[in-house]
């Protein structure tokens, strides 16, 4: 993040952590990997929802980490967790069947279908850059409850067409979720730093993301520029309410300890 | 019944040029002084199983030590990306190294298979990507409901290593803290090595410690702090700085090779 911190004024990348915490507010528990998705939802309980219960791929069930982690399984998770499980418990258990209800998630690109890559970029067998991989992706969108992706709005990562679906979204038709036994909802929100894009189904086909939240500040136009589809807009989308000073001190302490 | 051996000679005896060999623990109890000593020993055209590569297998493609990676997330976790292994794909640097990927539920379930001697894995996955078109995965039909379902082969690697906190003088091992796949990895193996913080006269039983009884296995040794720059729960801590101060060493080519010469390759006992 290159913006500076106005004490009064949230960054970009400070909003887009706050706005991921409340979509956090009713949930019950969130599947997350570290980086920002870990940070909005320590935040979601330290002001929302103190009872959220946090699941880390290494099998941490339950952890109450007081620092952000840097790896998904840092020492804090597994102390502080109310279980501490296997992986091959963690996805045959855990996720597979659906007892997480939300999943955040990241992508090198996601497109209008929100549908994810992050595997490489170019060519599968020469790839101009090469990304991690799927890691627990595929299964996590597919079985978590709902999906929250969370991405910065670039034409880079917004893109019309992946250059390798690592993770399913939305598919390219009505009903793929359902023909490949998927029991999640998929992708409920897509938070960037410019707004939230929300799947809707105007014309029968698969579930399309659509902007219907602008953060302050922000024109749609600009977002239209961000993506590198022709990103359907809401007929009026809602502004972002703005961080509140007890969502900014506390995700500024959190970044802090 | 496993022989408390050294690490240098566990690895001379069980780890041999061109074996699939997989190095577990996922983020905790790296087995990184096992990998060091696998590299000091020379041992070339591996086929490396892991599910996260780590710096570990970074620094084993680097050195040039595999011909082959199976693998299910290849990043610095928290970080960023594996500059050896990218460039090992990317560039064939030092040497081009075919890769088979899965996700994360795939390879757990293909070491549980292989763990239960059975051939292949059932599981819900893989579904709607473009994984399917190139890993080692297959559609089967549920018996009983009809329900297609993924089938993954069972994982057999030649040798399996990994690190744990303690074992007693019979070899019986215990380790605590996330668990990760290392149970699985022992068990789906021809050969297995553990390595071990310390060496005790029994052990006690810890919350969610998860015992392997040392007949199962074919060689512990010590090496107290063996999992180093990643950790082992309630004796040594994840060094988080080394992660990131490897993230920019390993960008470059010379850096790296000139970095591994003096703290991994120099014949030094560690």
């Amino acid at each position: 993040m290159t913006q500076t911190s106005d004490p009064a004024q949230a960054t970009t990348g400070e909003l887009q952590t706050i706005v991921a915490a409340r979509l956090l507010t009713g949930a019950r528990s969130v599947f997350i990997g570290v980086g920002r998705p870990s940070t909005a939802a320590l935040l979601a309980r330290m002001v929302h929802n103190p009872d959220l219960v946090l699941v880390y791929e290494s099998g941490t069930i339950g952890a109450k980490p007081y620092h952000i982690p840097l790896s998904i399984g840092d020492g804090e998770l597994a102390e502080t967790a109310d279980a501490v499980v296997s992986v091959p418990e963690m996805f045959n258990y855990w996720i597979g069947t659906g007892r997480v209800q939300v999943a955040f998630l990241g992508a090198a690109q996601v497109d209008r279908h929100g549908n994810l890559n992050s595997t490489v970029i170019g060519d599968y067998d020469h790839p101009r850059t090469r990304l991690p991989g799927a890691g627990g992706a595929p299964e996590i969108a597919s079985f978590c409850q709902e999906v929250v992706v969370i991405a910065p709005h670039s034409p880079r990562t917004f893109v019309e067409r992946l250059d390798f679906r690592t993770t399913a979204g939305f598919g390219d038709d009505a009903g793929d979720r359902e023909r490949w036994g998927f029991t999640g909802r998929g992708p409920t929100a897509v938070v960037t730093d410019l707004g939230v894009l929300t799947p809707e189904q105007p014309d029968g086909g698969a579930a399309e993301l659509t902007l219907t939240q602008l953060h302050p500040g922000v024109e749609v136009e600009q977002v239209r520029e961000a993506t590198g589809w022709d990103l359907r807009v809401a007929g009026d989308p809602v502004r972002t309410p703005p961080a509140t000073e007890q969502e900014l001190s506390a995700l500024r302490e959190l970044l802090n300890r | 019944m496993a022989e408390i051996t050294t690490l240098p000679e566990a690895v001379a005896e069980l780890v041999h040029d061109g074996d699939a060999l997989a190095l577990e623990g996922f983020t905790h109890l790296i087995p990184f002084a096992a990998g060091h000593e696998v590299l000091r020993q020379g041992r070339s055209e591996l086929e490396l199983v892991r599910m996260t590569p780590d710096i570990l297998y970074d620094q084993m493609i680097g050195m040039g030590a595999a011909r082959r990676l199976v693998f299910s997330y290849g990043g610095n976790p928290g970080v960023g990306s594996l500059h050896r292994f990218r460039d090992a794909i990317e560039h064939g640097w030092p040497r081009p190294i075919e890769i088979e990927e899965h996700s994360h539920a795939g390879m757990a379930n293909r070491y549980a298979a292989g763990a239960a001697r059975m051939p292949f894995a059932v599981m819900r996955g893989y579904a709607g990507t473009d994984l399917r078109e190139r890993t080692n995965v297959k559609e089967i039909v549920c018996p009983f409901t009809g329900e297609r379902l993924a089938a993954v082969p069972a994982l057999r690697p030649d040798v399996s290593i990994v690190h744990a906190q303690e074992a007693d003088r019979d070899g019986n091992v215990q380790l605590w803290g996330i668990p990760g796949v290392q149970k699985e990895a022992v068990l789906c193996a021809d050969r297995s090595l553990v390595t071990v913080e310390r060496i005790v006269e029994a052990l006690e039983p810890r919350p969610g410690g998860v015992v392997i009884p040392g007949w199962v296995i074919d060689a512990v040794a010590e090496a107290p702090g063996g999992s180093l720059p990643s950790y082992a729960a309630g004796i040594t801590t994840r060094d988080n700085d080394f992660y990131r101060f490897w993230d920019t060493l390993s960008r470059d080519r010379d850096a790296f090779t000139a970095w591994m010469n003096e703290h991994v390759m120099a014949p030094v006992a560690r």
